[in-house]
């Protein structure tokens, strides 16, 4: 097997669904000619021809609506915003018209939406946010954060899979950071199963997407020096493994919760009342979030480190959770 | 300015009578339809808001007339004559204003907010203009599986300023979809006149900038409204691309039904009174020898008897169980 990159994963999961099943097509822009501006469609075009690869114009709008009416028609769309901040132009589709279609008339709308996302690059305030938490909390959604090559391959096979509208934040730092051996042909992450990263006794981090990478190579730095972390890598944040978070909790009864995105409003405030409401009496700490700062995302390399949590904002929570 | 066409006595000879006669009758049976709808609202058996067509029948009917059976309609609120002309029974309409558990959305959602994929239908979300890109949508797997295969949405001189309008129609245009935009120029926007809406002379005309096929046609003329849609739609069948057509018609109630409708100045409903759809498409039908007295009072009387057996159907249907509601919000 060759190694491929966490990017080359998800291009995987894209040819082979499109070789499976021919209701599967990419639309976006520049997805085409270009393959696309992180090239995860590079060679599509050649392979699959126009219209199943189908560059449109620059209209978020457009792209989303047109795929929630192909997906009504029994197509299986895998729209790309460009960036993940861009889906701002398209939010109504997305809130308003895919998340509430099975609810209100009973159709199906079998789409996925890729959002590279995420901060580390010097995007700045419109090409480095992590805008997941919107999402989360539209019923009928799924959202989605792979943090591994395995996963950014098996969690997309299983999204492309899926009947109702699936949001996929792929995670922009670690496109060509994270190289694996390819999990091989037919690999599918079933949606709404946690993913335990390290196995550990004393303390827990409840994770997704870009720190569950950071947080695992600080859970292994700390064992060299004798402290045992239990990392929890969420994949999805709809549907959620709520008993793989119970479990965590009951084993080392300390939680850190620890996303990339914005505090005030992250998804890490839900799962930290989840654990109040239904583990209190396993608790023997308060539950900490570790989050990026309440701001724009900043460009500067200066501004943008300070503002992103570091693996030692990670470390410096997890000791204080277990009282060192 | 756009000149609106109409038709004419050589236009009426040129369609036999029984697709004439249903042209007046499935019109006739929108009227009705919204009547009850408006009725059982006074009578406080349903809430929530009623959103008339009146005055716009010919719109909805003479478009959807121009439609095949596997052709996909994406109706508006205004609509109603699209969801029976169609082939949804007027039962599954009222049951879904009355907020039936049997209803297209079981309660979940009123009005005519629904679709039925059965029926070729893409049901509207209440945010103006999103039917567009996603009716293109449609349009866009029609092509993809080289189906035959039409699919038409309306919108109003309102929500033609939503920014959908141009994502949806510029999507459509580039892409050459088999894909129909009516708009209906009523007049008004909830309260809101078109001087108010666009500094445009007319609408049609924006179609140019899209570098799509652009039409306008006399609303209130059934006929004509057929003639000029179905020229677009087997033009869209055809390869040749999407159409915008506007059709001049004239809202006849508030924005809903607890809208008076003070702001519209007067005389102006008494002058649109007279370019009732229903009424003028009578007249030329009777002057035209296709329809007499007699057959005139059948057609009121059949159409009558299928509106009262569907109100009597869709209030015998059973009210929506909290205790038994899943929410089915995924597939």
């Amino acid at each position: 097997m060759s190694e491929i990159t966490y990017i080359q994963a998800i291009t995987e999961a894209m040819r082979e669904e499109m070789r499976r099943d021919p209701s599967v097509f990419c639309i976006g822009e520049d997805i085409g000619t270009y393959g696309g501006a992180f090239r995860a469609t590079a060679g599509f075009l050649e392979e699959f021809g126009r219209p199943r690869i189908l560059d449109t114009p620059l209209s978020e709008s457009a792209i989303l609506g047109a795929s929630i009416g192909a997906a009504l028609m029994g197509l299986r769309p895998v729209a790309e915003m460009q960036f993940a901040d861009f889906v701002t132009n398209g939010f109504n589709m997305l809130v308003n018209f895919a998340a509430k279609l099975h609810y209100r008339w009973g159709a199906k709308v079998p789409m996925v939406v890729r959002l590279p996302s995420g901060g580390g690059t010097r995007g700045g305030p419109f090409h480095a946010t992590n805008p997941e938490a919107w999402f989360t909390r539209v019923p009928g959604l799924k959202v989605v954060c792979p943090a591994t090559v395995h996963d950014a391959k098996g969690l997309l096979a299983a999204a492309i899979r899926d009947d109702n509208p699936v949001l996929f934040f792929e995670h922009k730092y670690l496109y060509r950071r994270l190289k694996d051996e390819s999990p091989g042909e037919g690999h599918v992450v079933p949606l709404g199963k946690a993913r335990l990263a390290r196995a550990g006794s004393q303390v827990s981090l409840v994770t997704y997407g870009s720190m569950a990478y950071h947080g695992t190579i600080v859970a292994e730095e700390m064992a060299r020096e004798g402290v045992d972390v239990e990392v929890l890598d969420l994949r999805s944040l709809v549907p959620l493994d709520e008993e793989a978070i119970l479990a965590t909790v009951r084993k080392t009864h300390r939680v850190v919760i620890c996303h990339e995105d914005t505090k005030t409003g992250g998804f890490g405030g839900e799962i930290a009342a989840r654990i109040a409401e239904l583990a209190f009496d396993q608790l023997d700490a308060p539950v900490l979030r570790v989050a990026a700062k309440d701001t724009p995302v900043p460009h500067a390399p200066q501004l943008e480190d300070a503002f992103l949590p570091q693996p030692r904002d990670i470390r410096s929570a997890l000791l204080r959770v277990i009282g060192v | 300015m756009a000149k609106f066409k109409t038709s004419g006595s050589k236009d009426l000879a040129r369609h036999d009578a029984d697709f004439l006669i249903g042209l007046y009758r499935d019109m006739l049976l929108t009227r009705v339809t919204d009547d009850r709808i408006e009725a059982l609202y006074k009578q406080g058996k349903l809430v929530a808001g009623c959103y008339s067509s009146r005055g716009q029948e010919g719109c909805s009917i003479g478009s959807t007339a121009a439609l095949r059976p596997g052709d996909v309609i994406g109706p508006m609120i205004r609509n109603l004559g699209s969801l029976l002309r169609h082939g949804l029974p007027v039962t599954m309409v009222l049951r879904n204003y009355l907020g039936r558990a049997t209803a297209p959305t079981k309660g979940r959602d009123g009005t005519s907010h629904f679709g039925s994929l059965d029926h070729g239908i893409i049901g509207p979300i209440s945010m103006l203009g999103a039917l567009i890109p996603v009716c293109a949508g449609a349009a866009l797997a029609f092509r993809m599986r080289g189906e035959p295969r039409v699919a038409m949405t309306w919108i109003g001189d309102g929500g033609s300023n939503v920014g959908d309008f141009h994502e949806g129609l510029n999507f459509a245009g580039v892409l050459r979809l088999p894909f129909v935009l009516v708009l209906e120029n009523n007049k008004y926007a909830y309260s809101t006149p078109i001087e108010y809406q666009t500094a445009a002379k007319d609408f049609a005309c924006r179609a140019q900038g899209y570098g799509i096929e652009g039409d306008a046609v006399d609303g209130n003329d059934v006929l004509a409204v057929y003639q000029v849609v179905k020229e677009a739609v087997d033009r869209a069948r055809a390869g040749g691309g999407p159409t915008l057509i506007e059709a001049d018609t004239m809202r006849m109630r508030g924005h809903a039904i607890h809208d008076d409708a003070k702001y519209v100045p007067r005389g102006l409903f008494e002058l649109w009174e007279k370019r009732d759809p229903i009424l003028l498409f009578r007249d030329r039908l009777r002057k035209a020898g296709l329809l007499d007295k007699a057959r005139d009072e059948a057609i009121v009387a059949e159409v009558r008897a299928r509106v009262d057996e569907a109100t009597e159907d869709a209030l015998a249907q059973p009210l929506p169980d909290p205790a038994g509601e899943t929410g089915e919000v995924y597939a």
